[in-house]
């Protein structure tokens, strides 16, 4: 086997294989975390019980989130709840109750490291890439045989090197990088493929990567990887968990080079009804909208929170808006609380949701009316996606969202930043 | 298995997973025949009620973009569908849809009309279009998919297999 120098992808995948793997391989390899949420994992369950395995490889590193349906707003869900704890009791595997939060802000929180390997039933599982670990979503038979097996197979993904200068100006965020870059490359513009990203990385935080990696799927992409550097290694120490450095070998060979300025990125808004349907904000400001919703595993971060509140704070919500705020876990909630957002958050007019993924999949809260416009800060705007297929989703940064919700539609953040 | 034949439902590009299984039904996942009554509803009102066995689903780039929910695939297998063509694929449908033992294949879709009449070798990788009069072929999966889907899915290769063996 060759020794040239490896990618990120590479390099994880090799090390859980065994073996030197390189792009184009197929690879089986141990799984460090398997974990489905409450829509995927019943399914998984009845094809871990249709293989005829006894139970799961490793409990601990099993896990079942309650979180799209949290609380449950009907009695299927709630058996469908009673059937996971039942399999986990059985089994010793994990169940993350409702309230606790949205499973990728959780593994993010609690469990991914660098150099692990992550499958989740859930497409948004690429999330953990922004620590270095190679995260990926499945659909429920594939979760079910790394839960049972403890390994599946992986085809080695070719690379996209993601090279990014400069640093945000007021008013852009993470989300506006990422928006642009799925306009710029689109929704299948890295089918197969993985994201990594380079350059001068100290300007995204932690909860930024989380934001771009958490994107990374509506690019089609299989993972979005951030090296793991002193901002990661700070991020988990501050979370008492430990981790090691880690990024691609230099000289490693990408399929393709991108490059993005931040400093010339500005506020970005994905328009109905496919993601990669990109605009700026300042160009939509006749876009009148009925609700806006700050929240998901994309934009439910204390950081996300602060921006928004920073700009609702003593101001109010235009008539006939409806803002719905919700943490993206039970302690961003608290945090929220202790630094007075929520309070910020109602006396604008708003209202708070239950840590979970809420209105963002159409399961319940906040439904569209037929006709209805929303705002919202999650991942995903596609037909009939909050409930409704004559409803219309835009996407954008919480500022942005803040920004619009005082407006009553589509606003530029800077026009409200003074 | 291989021999497929039926009449082709063309849909559009960017057909996601909530086009295909929407989340309003989402109470309905642990009740796949009910939820099979949706499927593509949002893509096409009365295609549950419409759809033969044996029929095909024709469609753009991008096919299944979006959620993971292998629920999508597993409905429009028990609809009847005999297999999915498309110009392209997202990467978590076509995985789930040959888990599932849902033929996928990637192929130019653009002279298919709604109605034509269509047989499929699939270890040939040929398509005949009885109504339009015109023959093309396809790339055949890759070796590791077509394993798992001869097997009639992963769930049974492993039965069969003890193993993951690609």
């Amino acid at each position: 086997m060759s020794d040239r120098p490896q990618t990120l992808a590479e390099k994880i995948l090799s090390a859980k294989y065994g073996r030197r793997a390189q792009a184009g391989e197929t690879v089986v390899a141990e799984v460090d975390l398997a974990f489905a949420q409450d829509g995927t994992g019943p399914l998984a369950i009845r094809q871990i019980d249709a293989l005829g395995l006894e139970g799961v490889a490793k409990p601990e590193a099993t896990i079942f989130f309650f979180d799209h349906a949290s609380p449950s707003p009907r009695k299927e869900l709630s058996d469908d709840h009673r059937f996971m704890r039942a399999f986990s009791e059985k089994t010793g595997a994990n169940v993350s109750e409702v309230g606790r939060g949205i499973c990728h802000q959780l593994v993010a929180e609690h469990y991914a490291e660098p150099g692990m390997l992550i499958v989740g039933g859930d497409s948004h599982t690429c999330t953990a890439g922004a620590l270095g670990a190679f995260a990926t979503g499945v659909g429920s038979t594939d979760v079910a045989v790394a839960m049972a097996l403890g390994r599946t197979w992986f085809r080695v993904p070719e690379s996209f090197r993601v090279e990014l200068t400069g640093s945000f100006s007021k008013g852009v965020y993470a989300k506006d990088l990422i928006l642009h870059l799925i306009g710029d490359i689109g929704a299948a513009g890295a089918t197969y493929k993985a994201l990594e990203f380079s350059g001068q990385l100290e300007s995204l935080d932690m909860e930024s990567r989380l934001t771009v990696s958490n994107m990374a799927v509506e690019a089609g992409a299989k993972a979005g990887l951030f090296p793991a550097d002193e901002i990661t290694l700070d991020y988990l120490k501050g979370r008492g968990r430990g981790g090691k450095k880690l990024g691609p070998d230099p000289n490693a060979s990408y399929e393709k080079q991108l490059e993005y300025d931040l400093e010339k990125i500005q506020p970005t808004v994905s328009k109905p009804h496919t993601v990669d349907n990109t605009a700026l904000a300042q160009d939509l400001s006749d876009v009148k909208i009925d609700q806006v919703f700050i929240g998901t595993c994309t934009n439910g971060r204390i950081g996300d929170l602060q921006a928004a509140a920073g700009i609702l704070n003593g101001r109010k919500t235009a008539a006939g808006v409806r803002l719905l705020v919700g943490p993206a876990s039970r302690e961003v909630y608290l945090q929220a609380e202790k630094l007075g957002l929520l309070r910020i958050f109602v006396e604008s007019g708003g209202m708070i949701l239950p840590p979970g993924c809420g209105p963002c999949v159409g399961v319940h809260q906040g439904a569209l009316g037929s006709g209805e416009v929303v705002l919202a800060t999650q991942n995903r705007n596609f037909k009939g996606r909050m409930g409704n297929p004559e409803g219309f989703i835009y996407l954008a940064s919480p500022a942005t969202a803040a920004a619009s919700a005082l407006a009553g539609k589509i606003t530029d953040p800077r026009e409200v930043l003074s | 298995m291989s021999q497929l034949s039926g009449k082709a439902w063309v849909f559009s590009d960017d057909i996601s997973t909530d086009h295909i299984a929407p989340g309003r039904y989402f109470h309905l996942r642990s009740n796949l025949p009910e939820l099979a009554k949706h499927v593509l509803e949002d893509a096409r009102e009365d295609f549950a009620e419409q759809v033969k066995p044996g029929d095909f689903v024709v469609a753009g780039e991008n096919f299944g973009l979006g959620s993971s929910r292998e629920h999508a695939p597993t409905i429009i297998k028990l609809a009847g569908v005999s297999a999915v063509l498309a110009k392209s694929f997202a990467r978590i449908f076509f995985r789930n849809a040959v888990n599932i033992g849902l033929p996928v294949i990637m192929l130019d879709t653009s002279d298919i009309q709604e109605g034509d009449q269509l047989e499929v070798d699939l270890e040939k990788g040929r398509l005949r279009d009885l109504t339009g009069a015109k023959e093309l072929s396809f790339q055949p999966l890759s070796n590791e998919m077509m394993r798992i889907l001869g097997d009639g899915g992963l769930v049974e290769h492993i039965k069969k297999h003890g193993e993951i063996k690609l």
